[in-house]
């Protein structure tokens, strides 16, 4: 299991690095011939990967779950009107999610690494501790920043808690920073100059522009009272959600409040002492959304899995 | 040695590894002590005891070697006695019953049954089987998770991080034994990408050098030995010196089996950057080392440590680290440029938006509180005044007293002064504007230093800068005190500003709940108070700062806090104290005086008591002390209204300063100088309460008896005169009330027994002043005692009065070969009632004595 990395690493070093999409298509390749549905990026705004039903409700529950997918974030305050080179407030994920975390993902998501053309007699790759959590999702986990180099490529986590209830089983989770991992492997100092495709389009000029104005909105422009009526909305419409028994609905408003919120800090206007405030609420949809599902789901859980208890 | 018999004599040497996915580099150390000591806990249950045990962390595996152990454990006979042979049938099934044993089983000897078992000696190996798992079972990770199929349930094994393989060989043996879903052998693997195949291990004794053969390095200390020497060596390669840190040493010795220490170079325009941005991130986000020029100046390198021998030499594993430290540093530039742009003050109104606490308004609102409460802690002269030293003279010279009374007075304040306002108001009025700069919201760990800097680069004072960068301090225990005045007003406001609004909206700290540092603070400002000698009475400040007003504005009655924040504070200074090796019940025994709210005198105290109690005269006088009060207590002889500690003084001092009592403290700090000071003081303290508009509660407003420092001496002279007037029939001090007895510091009769030739007719005068106050002739011990509370008294208080604690305790030292005369020649219970109430009295007068020192029934000894 352990050897062919070293000659795949060694291999794909050789030859010429892999665009933004070639690496993208070479993880489904890879986490596909391991078992992994292929799913497509979640239609709505997010902070992170982790926040993909696929992954969060998935989560939770006896059901074996391996999925691979990538996903679009954004974090508003991260933008930089695109004058930073590592800077981006909409990037992309790669997230892979297996239930029950196999007895070798360490590695398997070095192989993954290898795949996509990591040298590993030349690259210093280290799991540096990182135990994640999300007070939104009411969910932590111990494990990993992967560092290539010493930039941070991967978060690596063995979920113990999502939406508040024990993961039983255990899912491990990675989310590969995508843009990060392409200027390694194409030797960029700027992720505007990754090479998105193998035809000489950059990925400056698919994101650039929208950088600089997205930038310029999240900071300057979006209308705050706009934002906090939407955040009200969304939670009162996750909470109608709630009573009418759908957590998918219900979780899809928490999502939404969550990503509103994240727009209110950017503009500033959040303070410290509020910000516990917003993020308690928020968790608490989230948690009442994945309460529900597991209430929801766990008849037919238990069918399947005698003696499994929530 | 041990080791050399290893192998010999049935002597066996068990090496154990618990191999893991990487284990947090920070619990690495504990991990081995943990191991260690649960593995001997766990031999010992069986009797078995290593002669050494090893222990070894990697990121990847944590391992143990105890050496020379017995193949097997003892053979070991257990008797117990049981009844008489003769002893009656239900006795002996009694006896059957509790051992499990027939009758047949047991063992008669002089006519005695016993119950015998033989416990045959187990192998080791087998005590090892199941010692191990134990061991995994309950070792004592600060975070550890469940992993894999079995974690279905939530009962499933427990550790760091998946546990994955278990290395378990007795000499060349394996342990057989599963735990946590894993099967020990004698299997390991070598680097992750060295030699990522299996390896065999042979036994303890060749483990550490197999492992080294394959890249891994066991020894955590070996492995910081070499990134110590690599880096230094690195930086000198370089021309340049490396910024040694431990922390950093340890860190990446915990991230790495093969470490290899790499210096890179960054874009030295970086360096426009303040070198704590540089440090912080290269330190903080990626662990690398920094280094010095010849200067001393913080250079363009970095030392990061990679885990493997790269086959390029690390070009490339720098050339990464390079480009991941410039992405942050670039980052830090464009806040720092950003953040240049705009003035501090222009930042105010964002700070108008940031809401402090629901019931505290925004961050604006502190600012001002804080900014008007700098200004007048310098005002007030509690910060910026020259050091008061407890037992140095007060300067006569008015301009440079630490309190300026008379310009207070005059309603002029000295242009210094005037000036330190000032810059602590300026200080105060910036010092948060940093939080919403990019700096600061990037790196929330460099606010008030981020302030500095912008302050300081558009030209406000040096100490204003200084003042706003250093406002947070003191943090952690370790962390330094600000000594500079601007500084000192600011983060002296900012604390007290914090602690009392929160209390005043009840939001106070509970059990391990505290969520907005108040301990902190508090013990922040116990440290600024103390290192810098601030005469700085909590009540005074708390009751009449005019920062509070603010607070209330517009709002709800929220009720004063004071009462509850000053014992917040004693709580914090007992912790502290105790924690500083004073004595608890020292600091109790001051405490239990109440009312004393100025640190500094309050801790002069404490430390003189303590250097006092443990002479032999304190020891002795303690003694005395714990009898007289015995006597007293199974007397059941109470005072109506003892008199008081004199503690309660303390706001008096300077809230005098507040300009209502000039006349007492310039003159208490001339009367002082002359040794002249008690009529001073009587005068002065009968002038303080009508003093108009008078700040500080004082005696005749408050409870009765609540002294304070000038009343002592008045009640001091009162004692003397209650005995006289009362005739020794009645109560001593029933004339105690000081309010009732107007007493002059010139009827004292030892006023001028210093003065030498007066001694002897002053002393006869008094002698005879004593025997009139009695109604029988006192003994000669008696007399004595009575002399000597007479010189001791006004002594003790004068020295108190001047915060000269040591000669507090020496005035009652002297009482020490007294009490003992006292009590070797006198008879208490006297058969006459008169001469048996007056002893008594005298008694408590000692008592009474002492206690205006501490309350020694709370020392212990």
């Amino acid at each position: 299991m352990l050897d062919p990395f070293r000659a795949m690493g060694q291999s794909a070093a050789v030859s010429e690095p892999l665009s933004f999409q070639r690496m993208i298509l070479t993880l489904h390749d890879y986490w596909s011939d391991r078992g992994c549905l292929i799913l497509q990026p979640y239609d709505m705004e997010m902070g992170a990967g982790t926040f993909h039903t696929a992954t969060t409700l998935r989560a939770l529950g006896p059901e074996p779950w391996n999925a691979a997918f990538v996903q679009p974030c954004r974090r508003p305050t991260d933008g930089r009107y695109g004058e930073n080179p590592n800077r981006l407030q909409h990037y992309y994920q790669y997230q892979v999610i297996l239930k029950p975390s196999p007895a070798d993902l360490q590695e398997l998501y070095l192989g993954s690494l290898a795949a996509i053309g990591i040298d590993f007699t030349r690259h210093d790759i280290r799991f540096v501790e990182d135990d994640w959590e999300s007070p939104t999702l009411g969910a932590w986990g111990l494990g990993w920043e992967v560092w290539c180099d010493g930039m941070e490529v991967t978060q690596f986590t063995y979920f113990q808690q999502m939406g508040g209830f024990d993961c039983k089983p255990v899912a491990g989770e990675l989310t590969y920073g995508l843009e990060r991992l392409a200027m390694y492997i194409q030797n960029k100092d700027s992720v505007y100059d990754l090479a998105f495709n193998d035809a000489g389009v950059t990925y400056g000029e698919v994101f650039h522009e929208n950088e600089v104005q997205m930038s310029t909105w999240n900071f300057e422009v979006a209308d705050t009272d706009t934002l906090f009526d939407q955040f009200r909305k969304a939670a009162a419409e996750c909470e109608r959600s709630l009573a009418a028994g759908l957590p998918i609905p219900a979780y899809e408003q928490a999502i939404k409040a969550s990503h509103t919120f994240n727009l209110l800090q950017a503009r500033g206007v959040i303070s410290v002492a509020e910000r516990q405030a917003y993020m308690g609420r928020v968790r608490d949809l989230a948690k009442g959304a994945c309460a529900a599902w597991i209430e929801k789901k766990t008849p037919e859980w238990q069918a399947r899995f005698p003696g499994w208890t929530a | 040695m041990a080791g050399a018999l290893s192998g010999v004599d049935g002597m066996s040497d068990f090496l154990l590894e618990l191999r893991s996915e990487e284990i947090p580099a920070r619990m690495q150390e504990r991990a081995r002590e943990d191991l260690a000591k649960l593995f001997a806990a766990e031999l010992a249950k069986a009797g078995l005891k290593a002669a050494e045990l090893v222990t070894y962390a990697t990121p990847r595996r944590l391992a143990l070697i105890a050496r020379d152990l017995p193949l097997a454990t003892e053979a070991v006979r257990e008797e117990v006695k049981g009844p008489r042979a003769s002893a009656p049938p239900q006795a002996l099934e009694g006896f059957l019953r509790k051992t499990g044993l027939a009758r047949e089983d047991l063992v008669e000897r002089d006519g005695v049954l016993f119950a015998v078992t033989d416990k045959p000696g187990r192998a080791t190996a087998e005590v090892l089987a199941e010692a191990v798992p134990a061991v995994v079972r309950a070792f004592p990770w600060p975070k550890a998770m469940r992993w894999g199929a079995a974690s279905v349930s939530t009962e499933s094994p427990r550790w760091v991080r998946p546990l994955q393989g278990i290395v378990a060989l007795l000499d060349e043996d394996v342990v057989p034994f599963e735990v946590a879903g894993v099967t020990s052998g004698a299997a390991t693997v070598g680097h992750r990408f060295h030699h990522p195949g299996v390896i065999t291990i042979g036994s303890a004794h060749d483990y550490v050098e197999k492992l080294r053969a394959c890249h891994v390095i066991v020894d955590g200390a070996e492995r910081r030995a070499a990134i110590a020497v690599g880096a230094k060596l690195a930086a000198q390669g370089a021309g340049l010196s490396l910024v040694e840190d431990e922390g950093l040493l340890f860190e990446n010795a915990g991230l790495t089996e093969f470490p290899m220490p790499l210096l890179g170079r960054f874009d030295e325009s970086f360096l426009s950057v303040p070198p704590e941005v540089i440090q912080l991130t290269a330190r903080v986000n990626q662990k690398y080392f920094v280094c010095r020029d010849a200067d001393g100046k913080l250079a363009d390198a970095f030392v990061c440590t990679a885990n493997i021998d790269a086959e390029d030499g690390g070009d490339k594993i720098v050339e990464g680290n390079r480009k991941v430290l410039a992405a942050r540093l670039s980052d830090a530039k464009f806040f720092y440029e950003t953040d240049l742009k705009t003035r501090l003050e222009d930042l105010s109104p964002k700070l108008e938006k940031i809401v402090f606490h629901e019931k505290l308004g925004t961050v604006a609102d502190k600012v001002d509180r804080v900014a008007k409460l700098a200004r007048w802690l310098v005002e007030q002269g509690i910060v910026g005044a020259r050091e008061a030293p407890a037992h140095v003279e007060l300067p006569l010279d008015p301009s440079s007293s630490p309190i300026d009374a008379r310009d207070i007075a005059a309603g002029t304040v000295s242009a210094d002064r005037e000036r330190l306002a000032d810059m602590a108001e300026r200080a105060a009025r910036l010092a948060k504007a940093d939080l919403v700069t990019g700096m600061v919201g990037e790196f929330p760990e460099l606010q008030g230093l981020m302030g500095g800097y912008y302050a300081a680069a558009q030209g406000e004072a040096p100490e204003v800068a200084e003042a706003i960068c250093d406002h947070y301090k003191p943090v952690g225990q370790g962390d330094d005190v600000p000594t500079a005045p601007v500084t000192v007003a600011v983060a002296l406001a900012d604390k007290l500003d914090s602690i009392y609004s929160f209390f005043s909206r009840d939001e106070k700290p509970t059990g391990s709940k505290d969520p907005f540092a108040l301990r902190r603070s508090a013990l922040g400002i116990i440290r600024l108070v103390l290192e810098n000698r601030l005469r700085a009475p909590f009540r005074y400040i708390l009751e009449s700062a005019d920062w509070i007003a603010l607070l209330d504005e517009g709002g709800a009655d929220w009720g004063n806090p004071t009462n509850d924040l000053l014992d917040f504070f004693a709580d914090r200074l007992k912790v502290q104290q105790r924690e500083a090796g004073v004595r608890h019940d020292l600091i109790d025994a001051v405490f239990a005086l109440g009312g004393e709210d100025d640190l500094v005198r309050l801790l002069a105290r404490v430390h003189a008591l303590q250097g006092f109690v443990t002479t032999e005269d304190g020891a002795n006088l303690l003694a005395g002390y714990k009898r007289a009060a015995n006597i007293l207590k199974k007397e059941g002889y109470t005072v109506p209204d003892e008199p008081r500690s004199p503690v309660e003084a303390g706001a008096r001092q300077v809230g005098g300063a507040n300009g209502e009592a000039t006349a007492h403290v310039s003159g208490e700090a001339e009367g002082a100088a002359q040794g002249a000071a008690i009529g001073v003081h009587r005068s002065v303290a009968a002038n303080a309460p009508d003093a108009p508009g008078s700040a500080v509660p004082v005696g005749s407003t408050g409870t009765p008896g609540n002294l304070r420092f000038q009343d002592e001496e008045a009640n001091q002279a009162v004692d003397r005169q209650g005995t006289t007037e009362h005739d020794g029939t009645s109560h001593p001090f029933a004339g105690g009330q000081p309010d009732g007895i107007p007493q002059t510091g010139e009827e004292d009769p030892l006023v001028e027994v210093e003065q030498g030739a007066f001694t002897d007719s002053v002393a006869a005068f008094a002698r005879s002043e004593r025997a009139q106050s009695l109604s029988y002739e006192p003994e000669p011990a008696e007399d004595a005692l009575m002399a000597a509370l007479d010189v001791a008294e006004p002594r003790a208080a004068k020295a108190i009065a001047d915060e000269d604690f040591e000669g507090a305790m020496a005035a009652l030292a002297s009482l020490r070969a007294p009490i003992d005369g006292f009590f070797d020649d006198v008879t208490v219970n006297d058969a006459d009632p008169v001469k048996r109430t007056a002893r008594l009295a005298l008694l408590a007068r000692v008592r009474a004595a002492v206690h205006r020192v501490a309350d020694f029934s709370r020392i212990e000894g």
